[in-house]
């Protein structure tokens, strides 16, 4: 017996051997480091640099307060923060309004067309904020806008009627531009209410205006205060608006102060690294409120029912007021933007639509872009970024948040919390620190298009995670755990079972972080050099250049495509079954 | 009191296709009595409810209350839910989180056309509470609530404005099993002792038995069958009803000839002729499908006196604590009966089987 048993024992011994180095710990600790390093070395060191003087050839670093004296010393900073504020509450506030009115509209009334309206509703996301915010200046320019022109013209006005160079024209066009973001998330505010809270009101003899205030507004009043934070956060951080409507008229927010700072000469990056403190700070501090107010939101679930679907309030005739307001805002936040851009792309020179200029029409446009040089270049240089940083960010964060979901190791929550930093960093203030960071220690990326990489898998990686959560939250540990009682390894189970369940959130967040990475426009400006430009900074070029008929014939093949691709992704979605 | 006739209700469900929810269902409930609609998920039952509610708006038929007529497609009439004066208990309670106890049990006071006074509002809410047994818990949040203590305030919401009529939309279904039956003779005893007309929804037949005054067993959006509890569980006239409420066997016959009494009817079935009773008028050669309940064929080891007597095999039996259920094998069909305990014939042993001809409902074949 005993002598039989040897061999076997024998042969164990190297198997145990073998599985106490396990390539489980090398791709856990890879990814962990990866997403330490990609989400705090940036930020570390533009706190860092806010606090020194410009390193130069000549002069080493120093300590100095001065770069945060000159920021908040001058009266200048505190108008660049009272115009930020102004700004960033009335884009929020607007989008806010418009985007709750729509979505109430859209869940709770019988609204014609609103199924129509609703599959219509992502399309403005898809308009990169740079070309709505050029289309908006050919509609509502004093000069050559054309809506200003049109009314003048019927009305026999001496002056434009509305000058989009202003505080209030850049919060039109960010708000408006943003308001289908807070569209979708107050339809899923509606969306996650019982019904049955509103009926039983209904029930108890309170009409529309009742049951509105006093349940419905009441009871979806976390997730109000939650969307109005993320827009609020998302207007402080926005650049495109402020750089191409306030620059020109001297109207400053943090944003644009930051990109003059960089591009003055000699570039003060002390002084834009205290500014992009500053903005960080705030957007920490909203970021951290929403997150905040999001876990409270559970306080107030409720049993809930078997989901009937909710009655739709009869608008009687106002219904086909509703459907008016639902077409003009769509002419408003699609069609005028698009066909104005389309007008133009068919131009020699830049003019408003007339009879002569009618006659005027050519090609023009679009043989100049298919034969710009930099066009192959910043198209390649943006499908090779998206596709890479997108497959990057889904591949690590699906581990990272395996360890979160599903392992007991000690500080995973703050893993959580790491690979959800950047969040809080605007697209200019990563930039900024991610090119002083390089800048500084040259490990031969800077000016390559890998730094530009970089900042994308950084900026988009809480997207990625939280995706990936979602659907590992619904893998039962016990589905994992077959997989090991079947004999296989971590890697195998990973690979077969994890990955392929996951494959919903996966394909869904891929998606998403490809769409966003072919819009990236405000990290990317500070970081790319030629010969690594992306499309939004061919277009940021064209517009620096007054190109304005070239950069709409672009605009108009770029909107075209990203709309092929979201369609495309609809479908693959449905296929894979993925769920909004 | 309710009267609701030839209602038609449908909708289009999230793909666009008409659901025909309730077809051409009429009924009438008395003053104080609590009238149920019985059914399988999906059967109309709730759409009907939500009807008489006004949360839905049907395309054809009558609703009215007493003299109101509250909808009618006909005279184009549809009084606005708010307008009813309806009580209705939701099946999630829908009791709002961001208020306590109290402001739920008040808000249908504050909100109402008539005006009432803190003060007036206050005696009404506590002596509704009272009633269920929450005027203790006054000032509690309501999330704190549990499933019954929820269930409850639901109730008193519903009941707080006194209405002419009360709706239940399957309340006991979110409670665990020994709650649910308290709360079945909680709910029992308060409308009897408010003697308020109900409108019940359910699926759980033994709840419909327990509660009613009345049943309609509701399937596909029609109507089967109305009747008492004893009338729906003994002398069922489909064999969905059958089905539905209760356990059944179901036997294939071809009727030979009427029986010995009026009503009676000679079937043949593979094992034998049986003697068995049926409200229809039946001829011979018609084919029909007989319903027994377990607890109707009585088991035993003699051989019992008069008709409808058979030698069967014990094939299965399975001990349930307070009876025992036996699978008898009779000619090549598998009978389930219920007995006493106390039976104790072995497996593979011969039984009698009894069929009562009063308890033998034909049924004729779909």
């Amino acid at each position: 017996m005993q002598a039989a048993g040897y061999p076997a024992m024998n042969a164990a011994a190297p198997f145990a051997l073998r599985r106490s180095f396990d390539w489980k710990w090398v791709v856990i600790g890879l990814c962990v480091v990866f997403t330490i390093y990609i989400a705090v070395v940036p930020l570390a060191f533009l706190l860092w640099q806010s606090f020194f003087t410009p390193q130069t050839a000549a002069k080493a670093a120093e300590f100095t307060l001065g770069n945060y004296t000159s920021a908040y010393g001058s009266s200048e900073t505190l108008r660049l923060f009272w115009n930020s504020v102004q700004f960033a509450v009335g884009a929020s506030l607007f989008a806010f309004v418009l985007g709750t009115a729509l979505a109430w509209m859209n869940e709770r009334t019988n609204t014609p067309f609103k199924t129509l309206f609703f599959a219509l509703s992502i399309i403005p996301l898809i308009i990169p904020g740079i070309l709505f915010t050029v289309a908006w200046i050919l509609l509502g320019s004093p000069k050559i806008g054309i809506i200003n022109l049109a009314l003048q013209n019927s009305f026999g006005l001496e002056r434009p009627l509305f000058n989009v160079y202003s505080l209030w024209g850049m919060i039109w066009v960010d708000g408006l531009h943003y308001s289908p973001m807070a569209f979708l998330l107050m339809t899923a505010a509606f969306r996650a209410m019982d019904p049955a809270l509103e009926e039983s009101a209904t029930m108890s003899g309170a009409n529309i205006f009742q049951v509105a205030y006093r349940v419905t507004l009441k009871l979806t009043w976390p997730a109000i205060l939650a969307t109005l934070l993320m827009l609020f956060v998302r207007a402080i951080e926005s650049f495109e608006v402020p750089a191409l409507l306030g620059l020109p008229v001297g109207i400053h927010v943090f944003t644009s102060a930051i990109y003059q700072a960089v591009h003055r000469y000699p570039s003060q990056i002390g002084l834009a690294s205290a500014y992009g403190m500053t903005l960080l700070v705030i957007t920490t501090i909203g970021v951290y409120f929403v997150s905040r107010l999001s876990s409270r939101g559970s306080k107030y679930a409720t049993m809930t029912g078997k989901g009937f679907r909710p009655r739709r309030i009869d608008l009687g005739p106002w219904r086909w007021v509703a459907a008016a307001v639902f077409i003009v805002y769509f002419l408003l936040i699609v069609v005028l933007p698009f066909a104005v851009l389309l007008w133009s792309s068919f131009q020699r020179f830049y003019s408003v639509p007339s009879w002569q200029a009618l006659n005027n029409l050519t090609l023009d446009p679009y043989r100049f872009i298919f034969t710009y040089p930099n066009l192959v270049r910043s198209v390649w240089n943006t499908l090779i970024l998206s596709f890479g940083s997108a497959t990057v960010i889904m591949l690590v964060t699906s581990v990272i948040c395996w360890i979160v979901v599903k392992t007991k190791l000690p500080g995973r929550w703050l893993l959580d919390n790491v690979a959800s930093l950047p969040m809080v960093f605007p697209g200019l203030v990563l930039g900024l620190s991610i090119m002083i960071f390089y800048l500084n220690f040259d490990i031969g990326i800077y000016g390559t298009i890998w730094i530009m990489f970089i900042a994308y898998v950084t900026r988009f990686m809480p997207y990625g995670l939280r995706y990936n959560t979602t659907s590992m939250l619904q893998i039962h540990k016990e589905l994992e755990e077959s997989a090991a009682m079947s004999g296989a390894s971590w890697g195998t189970t990973f690979r077969r079972v994890i990955l392929p369940l996951l494959k919903p959130g996966l394909v869904a967040g891929w998606i998403y972080v490809m769409i966003v990475s072919i819009r990236e426009l405000s990290s990317s400006i500070l970081l790319y050099s030629p010969g690594t430009e992306v499309l939004s900074i061919t277009i940021w070029e064209l517009w620096e250049n007054g190109q304005y008929v070239e950069l709409s014939a672009l605009g108009v093949l770029f909107i075209l495509a990203l709309f092929v691709l979201v369609m495309l992704a609809q479908w693959l979605g449905k296929k894979f079954g993925v769920k909004e | 009191m309710l009267k609701v006739a030839g209602l038609f209700t449908e909708y289009p469900n999230e793909r666009g296709q008409i659901v025909r929810a309730a077809q051409d269902v009429s009924f009438e409930v008395p003053e104080g009595k609590l009238f149920t609609l019985l059914g399988p998920s999906g059967c109309g039952k709730t759409t009907t409810l939500r009807s008489i509610a006004g949360l839905e708006r049907p395309r054809a038929g009558e609703i009215s209350v007493g003299d109101r007529v509250v909808y009618s497609s006909a005279r184009n009439v549809f009084v606005a839910p708010n307008r009813r004066g309806f009580g209705m208990v939701f099946q999630s309670y829908a009791i709002w989180p961001h208020m306590n106890v109290f402001q739920n049990a008040a808000f249908p006071l504050e909100v109402g056309d008539r005006r009432y006074s803190a003060q007036e509002i206050r005696d009404k809410v506590l002596r509704v509470l009272r009633a269920v047994q929450l005027d203790e818990l006054a000032d509690r949040e309501a999330t704190k609530l549990s499933g019954g203590q929820q269930q409850r305030l639901a109730l008193a919401r519903a009941l707080v404005m006194e209405p002419q009529l009360l709706l239940l939309d399957e309340p006991l279904s979110n409670l665990d099993a020994k709650l649910r039956e308290r709360m079945r003779f909680e709910l029992k005893r308060l409308q009897r002792e408010l003697r308020i007309t109900t409108v019940y929804v359910t699926h759980d037949q033994s709840e419909a038995l327990a509660l009613s005054h009345s049943i309609a067993v509701m399937n596909e959006g029609h109507i089967q069958q109305i009747g008492t509890p004893r009338e729906i569980y003994e002398r069922p006239r489909s064999q969905f009803v059958a089905d539905f409420v209760g356990t059944t066997n179901f036997l294939d016959g071809t009727v030979m000839g009427r029986g010995a009494e009026p009503g009676h009817f000679r079937v043949r079935t593979e094992f034998g002729e049986v003697e068995v009773r049926s409200d229809d008028d039946l001829r011979g050669n018609d084919s029909v499908v007989l319903s027994v309940r377990p607890e109707d064929v009585e088991l035993a080891e003699a051989r019992p006196q008069g008709d409808n007597v058979w030698e069967a095999r014990v094939d299965q039996k399975v001990f349930l604590g307070e009876f025992l259920d036996f699978q008898v094998r009779l000619g090549g069909r598998i009978l389930l009966a219920r007995s006493h305990p106390s039976l104790r014939t072995p497996i593979g042993d011969a039984i009698y089987v009894k069929l009562h001809p009063e308890k033998c409902v034909a049924l004729k074949a779909a």
